[in-house]
């Protein structure tokens, strides 16, 4: 084996190593969402069920969750771009000693915590509305003390910081000569700023967009403090994270994962359409081929890879209606009974046998500490109290103590989850 | 054809900071001229331009257009057009777009706008090329789409700021003539900035030669070259070559200098500088390559240098012939090419004639480096 097999093996395995580390969780946790257990997992495999985007859509919590995520993540868009718009202006404009300062100031909000900035938002804002004298009640109070408000005030404070560093990397190429040109042509500065700056900046303008929508969709520890009686996606999942959760919300990643991904492919599809256009415009390619295989994917891997996905995930959604795991579910259920019961009769021998023990050595005072089961609890649990008080409920009730579970694999949180 | 509008300068300095990049000018352009600022570059003549279009206002002095003063106003309501080094033709609009940006901005209809960037678009000879974009067409073409554009907006004055400097060589030669011919046709002033003596020469009217931020010389084309009136002047436009010495003997327009090396020569003295020098002070003479000939020994005349060849080379039209000179600099003749194999051989010594007329006196001062 040459060295260069060694290290093309070598970069495989990496490569290997590195994307499961990437896109593994991600996969893990698309599963989840179709198996039926009522708590996210992959093993054990219970059903292939789609039940869990039902209960996500019947999730009033998250549903409110994603309307505000989704009012807010609109409005910061809408504040943080013109901000950002203005400050990358601004830098471009100012004396070039204050620059630097200048720079650092409008970035640092990047550097501080979210935490620290929702809170001041909310300080800063009280403050404000008690400046104004604005009696309780009044428009202005409620203003100040409005989730939705302060949320995207709070976001925008560095979202916008964010958008000013998309609008700064284009800005530096463009040609300040262009806007002198249309001054000299007799533009007036407004005209100038509407018919040059603004269309050159349109590309700059829609990332910045995304990237400040999704960063509001995804905040969370800003939003937490500014959020007050309102709540957004990140909040209610946080919230359902602290009470337990179910497999809905691994279903919610899994559509906007499929989401995401379908995006991705739509918009590369429409760039490289757009590059080919111009290559051909300009005679540097050939037009496209009329092959069976459209030009976007010629020695794309990932793309094919992308567009399966995205085939797999039409399947399913169209065999949504048709499947139902009840059968399934029924099996399992009962499978879990016999197992359970098993089990109970496993553990009342060992406590018979055990009884007989204790009992045995009750007669003898001096012997050892009871059996290791007790021993580390001294005498709250000794064999006697335990057997005393829980023999009878433990018969009548036999689904509440499968020790070796906890509470996870309980029947009857089985039966609420359905 | 209208008469254009003059343009003045009266006595502008333009500072930034210390630095002073244009010191005490005063240059009136008559209506309708082709005008030029000729000088290196880093010599101020963008800054006169700037100040011209309103870009940016005179630290002290008077920019008047048509006579009336243009303080405080900005360039969007001044009767300019500027045409930019590098075009500054918007990337994001089509050809005729870009011409006719200037009704745009004014309010015009498509239509309106449309028939008009098609008139200037047959005037520049590029008739159904309008729905391009300006990355689709060639440098030359571009460099047209720019005069359309400026054009356009019917002004009194156009500012040109080396709109050339990007072409290569034929097609600089091709615009200077089309950039000419346009400026007869619309009979606006012409206001060009260039490095280069040769657009200058052949395009303009008059001709204002700067160096560092002083005007040296303002004058048609033909003066410029043939009565220099700084040593700055002699060496930027055209080959010269520099005699340094002193004033022996004045007589009349004439002067007799002692130079370093090649004895006393004869010189008339550049008319400016007519009674300005006197006997005894540093002076230099300059003569043009093409008025030296070969010619015979003769110790006793005052219009005859020696030298030694070092060497010579063939330019198609002519042989230049470099000899040792005044210091490092080598003296240099061009002999048309009549055809002859050579003119000389390496380390011949040579006697050069000229004519007293061709050659120019005038103080020492700054040469124009090279």
């Amino acid at each position: 084996m040459s060295s260069s097999t060694v290290i093309r093996f070598a970069l495989g395995a990496y490569l290997l190593v590195f994307f499961s580390y990437l896109l593994g969780p991600l996969v893990v946790m698309s599963m989840t969402a179709f198996n039926s257990s009522a708590f996210p997992s992959v093993s054990p495999w219970a059903c292939f069920t789609y039940e869990w985007f039902d209960v996500l859509l019947n999730d009033k919590h998250i549903r409110d969750g994603i309307y505000y995520s989704f009012i807010i993540g609109v409005g910061t868009v809408i504040l943080s771009v013109s901000m950002g718009l203005a400050a990358s202006i601004v830098l471009t404009q100012v004396w070039p000693r204050i620059r630097s300062t200048y720079y650092t100031m409008i970035i640092a909000p990047i550097l501080i915590p979210g935490v620290v900035l929702g809170i001041s938002t909310l300080v800063f804002w009280d403050r404000v509305g008690q400046f104004l004298g604005a009696p309780d009640g009044s428009f202005l109070h409620g203003l100040f003390h409005n989730g939705i408000f302060l949320t995207i005030l709070g976001q925008s404070t560095f979202i916008a910081s964010y958008a000013m560093l998309v609008f700064v990397a284009r800005l530096q190429r463009f040609d300040p000569g262009l806007t002198e040109a249309a001054l000299d042509l007799g533009a007036t500065h407004t005209q100038a700023f509407r018919k040059i700056l603004l269309p050159f900046m349109r590309p700059a303008i829609a990332s910045a967009s995304v990237l400040a929508f999704l960063a509001s969709f995804e905040n969370y520890n800003t939003t937490t403090f500014t959020i007050i009686d309102y709540k957004t996606l990140t909040t209610v999942l946080a919230q359902k994270v602290r009470l337990g959760i179910n497999p809905s919300i691994s279903s919610l990643a899994f559509i906007i994962i499929v989401l995401t991904i379908f995006a991705a492919l739509a918009f590369e599809a429409v760039q490289r359409n757009g590059r080919r256009r111009e290559a051909v415009a300009q005679g540097k390619a050939n037009p496209p081929s009329k092959g069976i295989i459209p030009p976007f994917f010629h020695g794309n891997f990932a793309a094919f890879a992308l567009v399966a996905l995205a085939f797999v995930v039409i399947m399913m959604v169209s065999t949504a209606q048709s499947h139902s795991p009840e059968v399934c579910k029924q099996q399992v259920r009962d499978a879990r009974q016999i197992e359970i019961q098993q089990r109970i009769d496993a553990l009342k021998k060992s406590r018979a046998l055990k009884e007989q023990q204790s009992n045995s050595e009750a007669a003898e005072p001096d012997a050892e500490p009871a059996p290791a089961s007790s021993g580390a609890f001294g005498g709250v649990f000794a064999p006697s109290n335990l057997s005393a008080d829980e023999e009878e409920p433990e018969a009548s009730e036999p689904k509440e103590g499968s020790g070796a579970f906890g509470n996870v694999f309980a029947p009857t949180n089985l039966d609420s989850g359905d | 054809m209208s008469s254009g509008v003059a343009v003045d300068l009266e006595n502008i300095w333009i500072r930034f900071g210390d630095f002073v990049a244009v010191r005490e000018a005063n240059v009136s352009i008559k209506g309708g001229d082709f005008f030029s600022f000729l000088g290196p570059s880093g010599c101020g003549k963008t800054t006169i331009l700037r100040a011209v279009s309103g870009f940016l206002e005179p630290s002290q002095g008077q920019v008047r257009i048509g006579g009336k003063d243009m303080a405080g106003i900005g360039p969007n309501k001044r009767p300019t057009a500027l045409i930019f080094q590098n075009l500054a033709l918007f990337p994001l609009m089509k050809i005729w777009e870009n011409i006719s940006f200037s009704m745009e901005v004014a309010g015009a209809s498509t239509a309106e706008r449309r028939k008009r960037a098609d008139e200037l678009l047959d005037m520049i000879a590029l008739e159904g090329q309008g729905d391009k974009y300006p990355s689709e067409l060639s440098g030359g073409q571009k460099q047209r789409v720019a005069i359309a554009r400026a054009l356009c907006a019917n002004p009194d004055v156009l500012l040109l700021d080396e709109p050339l400097s990007a072409l290569d060589l034929k097609l600089r030669q091709h615009m200077r003539t089309e950039l000419r011919e346009i400026q007869k046709r619309v009979g606006i002033t012409f206001i060009y900035i260039t490095h280069d003596q040769g657009e200058a020469l052949t395009m303009s009217d008059s001709v204002a030669v700067m160096k560092a931020g002083v005007i040296d010389q303002i004058d048609s084309g033909h003066n410029i070259y043939d009565h220099p009136s700084t040593p700055f002047v002699a060496s930027f436009v055209g080959e010269n070559n520099v005699f340094r010495g002193k004033v022996k003997e004045i007589k009349g327009n004439d002067a007799l200098i002692s130079t370093n090396r090649s004895g006393e020569l004869l010189s008339r003295i550049t008319p400016s500088q007519v009674g300005k020098l006197s006997v005894g002070d540093d002076a230099m003479m300059f003569i043009r390559p093409e008025t030296l000939r070969l010619g015979k020994a003769d110790a006793s005349s005052k219009t005859t240098i020696s030298a030694d060849v070092i060497n010579e080379e063939f330019e198609g039209n002519s042989f230049s012939v470099f000899l040792k000179g005044d210091g490092d600099k080598s003296i240099k003749m061009s002999v048309p090419n009549a055809g002859q194999d050579h003119i000389s051989s390496r380390g011949e010594n040579l006697s050069l004639h000229y004519d007293a007329t061709n050659a120019v006196a005038m103080p020492a001062g700054e040469l124009a480096s090279e």
